[in-house]
């Protein structure tokens, strides 16, 4: 059998990093191939190559037995490979037949379409609106048009980067059902993930990356997740852990806090309430995009609601800013790392300024003390190994992980009764997203109440005392955290009422 | 009767013209994702252009032409620095302005105080001397026809077509448009080149039909309200002729006061267009989910491609 | 093909050595133009540039005028460049400053023949207010409903042009000047005076206040917290309003500020070399200032040396003009052309071009 895709040496290297050293591997039609790799092992750069939105510096592409050299996206879909994005390629006010019809060479008119877009997305089990906007549509559901946008091209190569991080596990397993059908039909699909789990479950073989080279192939079914992750890391990690501790009082106290969306796209918050205890780590499961990021602006303050809404201590906190949070104790660090939580172009110092300045008596009626500003920033460096070649650095120089140990850091040098954090390990490597946790939990350790906001269920599950899940806006009640199965959680999320339709569409 | 509205309606077509050539244009430029603050510059480049040309050759159309062709090649200088060089769209904007203004006048010098061949009518003097409906609507020359046409064209070709499909999704998001293959600096090149296009036919016909002569300065703000008048506009082109024809309305009808000598002092009318088109902005501005929601999402945003 | 990637930290050496190369590139391409309109162009760059400091013949005149028309260009540049950097685009200066101009010279006419010494400083306060109360409407309407700072603060400048023109010819005409437009002469009158201080040098109060207001710029941008809020709110807006910073806040600073500093700017012109209200006394420092906040980096010392470099070009733009005949606009491109070349260079401080088939992806 000739393989559909064979990729021989292909080697990438930009300014400082080499992205792919020499990678070859090959997919067979039908197959499930998985690639596997940390944040930074050269993935996304290999499947770029594939998709022609980056050229190899050396190395053959073959497809079908003939060579392959896309020249940009559209040649990779002409010749049959299409791909759904982790990210960044949907348009939230054009609606789901516009966005489909741009991801098409030569699209049906437009009545033809919707009729095409109804038929596909029945055989598949992924049902979708054709005239919907995308804002308004599920992080699932937009990951359905970008699926449909693919079927309707007919490839016989389709790249799926990271499709899960944003489903509940109900939709996972939909999303499952259908590329299984997909192989069936003698679709060939590369499947990128570090979700162990996952590949064990779905994939025929596996391609494993580590700094850019292939260190392994093997078949997940017939090894342990732990033999992957060996493979995928290049050492064995140690879990995170603390003592047990009995939780205090309560710290945060927050009920019936609704705040209405600024933005069109925006989730509005209904009628959120909970407690969080000294020494207590409460985790907030979710898909992307309900609520979680008007969840932690709510918390931190950049949206003010009713004073009695949130309360510290006892004390109503809602109406207060930022600012006057923090003098208090209730500190945050949003996802975003670049643009929110720390200024790109500014330097370590100055960003250590952004939060810490009241904490840490960074100024003297208004004026900054930059000396103690870069003590500061040294300190956390230092307490939180971030690697960067000293505090006059701009933060965007920073690696993802570094950055998200300086940011989480900053905060947590400021001593908080409560802190929020939201997304902590989102896109950082494996050796720094342990280090994250284990200091969030050892701030918990020592008496504060911690809430961490994350769509990693796994991470949840390892760090919290209590889980309680997001899902439109409406936060559920919380359970303890130890003993809950996938299933369970899956039901918390709650994407059921929509998982219920689209489970019977797909049977 | 003080005021004749049938030959206000006439006049104000005609007074909106220049602004509604460069607001149609700017609205395509903004779809695509860019801001461009230089209508002001291109139109008054598209002036100068226009009249130079028209006087040398006797001929308006030519003029018109080579308006377009100034104001197009002029907006390209932002084109390049913003879209391949990576500037800041609002301050080059400004510098197009700025700049634009000190070219206009420095070519225009030896132009002042001449007459520009006249452009004609496009109907029979016979259809526009019928009552009513001939002023208003035969009596033009025609740039105001094909002005009209233009905002059809643009509203067709953003609404119906694949082309204007892609332009609204570049500015929509660029990244997203970059990830599916789509060029995204070529394909807001083309956009700048039309907006600039626009604005200059736009000042060739202020200093060929309008006013008809050259002088220094003389778009007077037009292409700021141009700018004004897309915001109004929530960036849909009919909407675009409208604000147009009320502003020119206003513009004529104010000419016409102080011409009557009503008792209001001529500085609030001279100012009266600036005012009510703040007036506008403001009202438009109020309403935030609506303007949020037609606003192309990555108006003046950098766009740089990355590995 | 031309790509650019991007720097890991913004180079020191370009953010400072653009505006240099960007002086260099102007002067050659304005060597061109110049050719180009027929005249000689080394001839050209060296009267614009080089004879209003060191001809033997000029520069006994030239100089003094140095520091009289750089002080508006700074004194409004520095205002500007805190809304600039913050995000929030005052274009309207020259608005504010014919209504600061206005306002000062109606206070100092109001109490006119007096010559009391305290009228002056009322004047300068009348001046900053009137800039002031100017650019706090588009404050207001961005605070209170999100309208364009950018076209309310641009169309306000044909509003006031308009009001100056009335002032010209009507409320606040000399009543002794036969019915000419234009004010009374306050430069010649004691107690409404902006006299030059020290003689042959150009500098007089507005030009003190230029000096100040570097200082000030300076100590605010890189000692104080607000400085770095400014900074933080056009960077990073959503990290501003993380860090607690009230946008409204910084919007009605960043205007009030750069529209009372205007507004001065306005009086001190029209107390001095202007003279009086006239219908065109302003001659678009207002505009000119923007290039001279771009061109000094939006830094208070950088525009202090941009202002002086402008400065220069008007007045060698005046002198070629003499000597040469070069035509007057030909500055006004000349400027634009300037800040053209600056932006261009800007890319540098952010991004290393690279030169290869590739295009970036």
């Amino acid at each position: 059998m000739t393989a559909l895709l064979d990729l021989q040496g292909l080697t990438k290297a930009y300014p400082g990093v080499v992205a792919n050293d020499d990678v070859s591997f090959a997919i067979q039609p039908g197959e499930v191939h998985a690639l596997l790799g940390e944040n930074g092992a050269g993935k996304s750069t290999l499947v770029k190559m594939i998709y022609g939105l980056v050229k190899p510096d050396t190395g053959q592409m073959t497809l079908n037995g003939a060579p392959y050299t896309p020249s940009e996206p559209r040649a990779a879909r002409a010749s049959g490979v299409a791909m759904v994005f982790q990210h960044f390629s949907l348009f939230e006010a054009l609606s789901v037949a516009e966005n489909i019809a741009l991801g098409m060479e030569n699209p049906p008119k437009p009545r033809d379409l919707a009729e095409r877009i109804r038929d596909v997305s029945e055989q598949y089990g992924l049902p979708l609106d054709p005239d919907r906007l995308v804002g308004d549509l599920s992080a699932g559901e937009r990951q359905r048009v970008e699926i449909i946008r693919c079927l309707l091209q007919d490839p016989k190569l389709l790249i799926m980067d990271e499709p899960t991080s944003v489903l509940t596990p109900q939709e996972v397993e939909i999303l499952f059902h259908t590329l299984r059908q997909l192989s069936a039909e003698g679709t060939a699909i590369l499947y990128i993930s570090h979700k162990l789990e996952e590949i064990r479950a779905l994939c025929d073989e596996a391609t494993i990356l580590r700094l850019g080279k292939k260190v392994a192939t093997c078949t997940p079914s017939e090894v342990s997740a732990a033999e992957m992750a060996e493979l995928m890391v290049g050492k064995s990690l140690s879990q995170p852990a603390r003592d047990a501790t009995e939780p205090g009082d309560i710290l945060l106290h927050v009920s019936g806090l609704s705040v209405t969306p600024a933005t069109p796209f925006g989730t509005p918050l209904r009628h959120i309430g909970l407690e969080v205890r000294a020494g207590e780590v409460l985790g907030i499961g979710g898909v992307a995009g309900n609520g979680q990021d008007e969840l932690l602006a709510a918390l931190s303050g950049e949206t003010r609601v009713a004073p009695g809404a949130i309360e510290l201590e006892g004390q109503p906190v809602g109406a207060l800013g930022p600012n006057a949070r923090r003098r208090l104790g209730l500190l945050c660090a949003p996802e975003e790392r670049l643009g929110h939580a720390a200024a790109p172009d500014m330097s370590l110092t100055e960003n250590a300024v952004l939060t810490a300045r009241l904490r840490q008596g960074l100024d003297t009626n208004g004026f900054v003390n930059w000396r103690g500003a870069r003590g500061f920033a040294q300190s956390v460096i230092e307490r939180f190994d971030v690697r960067t070649p000293g505090t006059e650095v701009a933060a965007r120089a920073l690696s993802g992980g570094n950055l998200q140990k300086y940011v989480i850091g900053r905060e947590i040098l400021q001593d908080p009764k409560v802190l929020v954090v939201n997304q902590p390990t989102w896109g950082v490597d494996a050796s720094a997203a342990a280090a994250i946790r284990q200091a969030l939990l050892d701030l918990a350790q020592n008496g504060a109440a911690v809430i961490v906001i994350s769509q990693d269920l796994d991470e949840l599950l390892e760090i919290s005392d209590r889980f309680c899940a997001l899902n439109e806006g409406r936060l559920g009640a919380p359970r303890p955290a130890r003993g809950l199965s996938m299933e369970e959680i899956g039901l918390m999320l709650g994407g059921a009422h929509d998982m219920h339709d689209a489970a019977e569409a797909a049977s | 009767m003080l005021i004749d509205p049938v030959t206000l309606i006439a006049a104000l077509i005609g007074a909106s013209t220049p602004i509604l050539l460069a607001a149609i244009g700017e609205l395509v430029v903004e779809k695509s994702g860019v801001l461009n603050l230089g209508v002001e510059g291109m139109m008054i480049i598209g002036a100068v252009f226009g009249f130079m040309v028209a006087v040398n050759t006797g001929s308006p159309t030519l003029g018109f032409i080579m308006g377009a062709v100034g104001g197009a090649g002029l907006s390209l200088i932002f084109g390049v620095l913003t879209q391949i060089l990576l500037s800041n769209q609002v301050a080059t904007g400004l510098a197009l302005t700025l700049f634009g203004l000190g070219l206009a006048a420095l070519l225009g010098e030896p132009y002042a105080g001449i007459n520009p061949p006249l452009t004609g009518n496009l109907f029979p003097s016979t259809m526009a001397d019928i009552p009513v409906v001939g002023p208003i609507f035969f009596s033009h020359d025609i740039i105001v026809y094909l002005s009209v046409l233009l905002v059809a064209a643009v509203w067709s070709v953003l609404t119906k077509t694949r082309a204007g499909l892609i332009l609204r999704a570049v500015g929509e998001s660029h990244d997203a448009a970059h990830a599916l293959g789509y060029k995204v600096v070529r394909i807001r090149l083309m956009a700048i080149a039309f907006g600039g296009a626009c604005a200059g036919l736009g000042g060739a016909y202020l200093s060929l039909v309008r006013v008809p002569s050259w002088t220094e300065g003389m778009t007077a703000g037009a292409g700021w309200i141009a700018l004004a008048l897309v915001v109004f506009a929530s960036w849909k082109p009919w909407r675009a002729l409208i604000g147009a024809y009320l502003f020119g309305g206003i513009a004529a009808l104010q000419l016409r006061l102080q011409a009557a000598e009503v008792g209001v002092p001529v500085a609030l009318l001279d100012a009266s267009p600036y005012l009510i088109t703040i007036l506008v902005l403001v009202l438009i501005s109020s309403d935030r989910t609506r303007a949020a929601l037609n606003a192309p999402a990555a108006l003046g945003k950098v766009f740089h491609a990355s590995g | 093909m031309m790509r650019l990637e991007k720097r890991p930290t913004p180079s020191r050496a370009w953010i400072a050595g653009a505006p240099v190369l960007a002086v260099f590139l102007t002067m050659v391409a304005g060597g061109i133009m110049f050719a180009a309109l027929g005249q000689a162009p080394l001839e050209a760059i060296r009267t614009i540039f080089w004879d209003p400091l060191f001809s033997e013949t000029f520069a006994s005149y030239s100089r003094p005028q140095l520091l009289l028309k750089a002080g508006p260009l700074i004194l409004i540049a520095i205002g500007l460049s805190l809304g600039f950097r913050a995000g929030i685009w005052n274009i309207g200066a020259e608005g504010q400053y014919i209504m600061g101009a206005i306002c000062g010279a109606a206070f100092g006419l109001a109490l006119y023949p007096s010559e009391n010494p305290l009228i002056f400083p009322g004047m300068i306060v009348a001046g900053a207010l009137g800039g002031w109360a100017w650019a706090m409407i588009p404050a207001v309407l961005r605070a209170r409903f999100r309208t364009n700072e950018i076209l309310v603060s641009l169309l306000l400048v044909y509003v006031a042009e308009a009001i100056l023109a009335s002032a010209a010819t009507n409320w606040l005409r000399n009543p002794e000047g036969s019915g000419f437009p234009g004010s009374r002469n306050l430069s010649r009158h004691p107690g409404t005076d902006n006299p030059e201080l020290i003689a042959g040098t150009g500098m007089h109060w507005g030009v003190v206040a230029a000096f100040i207001a570097v200082i000030l710029g300076y100590i605010l941008l890189n000692r104080h917290i607000l400085g770095y809020q400014i900074k933080l709110a056009g960077q990073a807006p959503r990290a501003a309003r993380f860090a607690g910073v009230n946008p409204g806040r910084l919007i009605f600073l960043c205007l009030g500020v750069s529209g009372a500093l205007a507004g001065m700017a306005g009086l001190f012109e029209v107390a001095g070399p202007a003279g009086q209200i006239s219908i065109d006394f302003n001659v678009g420092y207002g505009f000119t200032a923007i290039i001279v906040a771009f061109l000094g980096r939006l830094h208070p010392v950088g525009i202090l040396f941009a202002g002086l470099l402008m400065a220069l070009t008007y007045i060698g733009g005046e002198l070629a003009q003499l000597m040469m005949g070069v035509p007057a606009p030909a500055i006004q491109a000349f400027q634009g052309m300037l800040l053209f070349f600056l932006l261009a260079l800007d890319v540098l401080a952010n991004y290393r071009i690279k030169w290869g088939r590739e295009a970036a992806a």
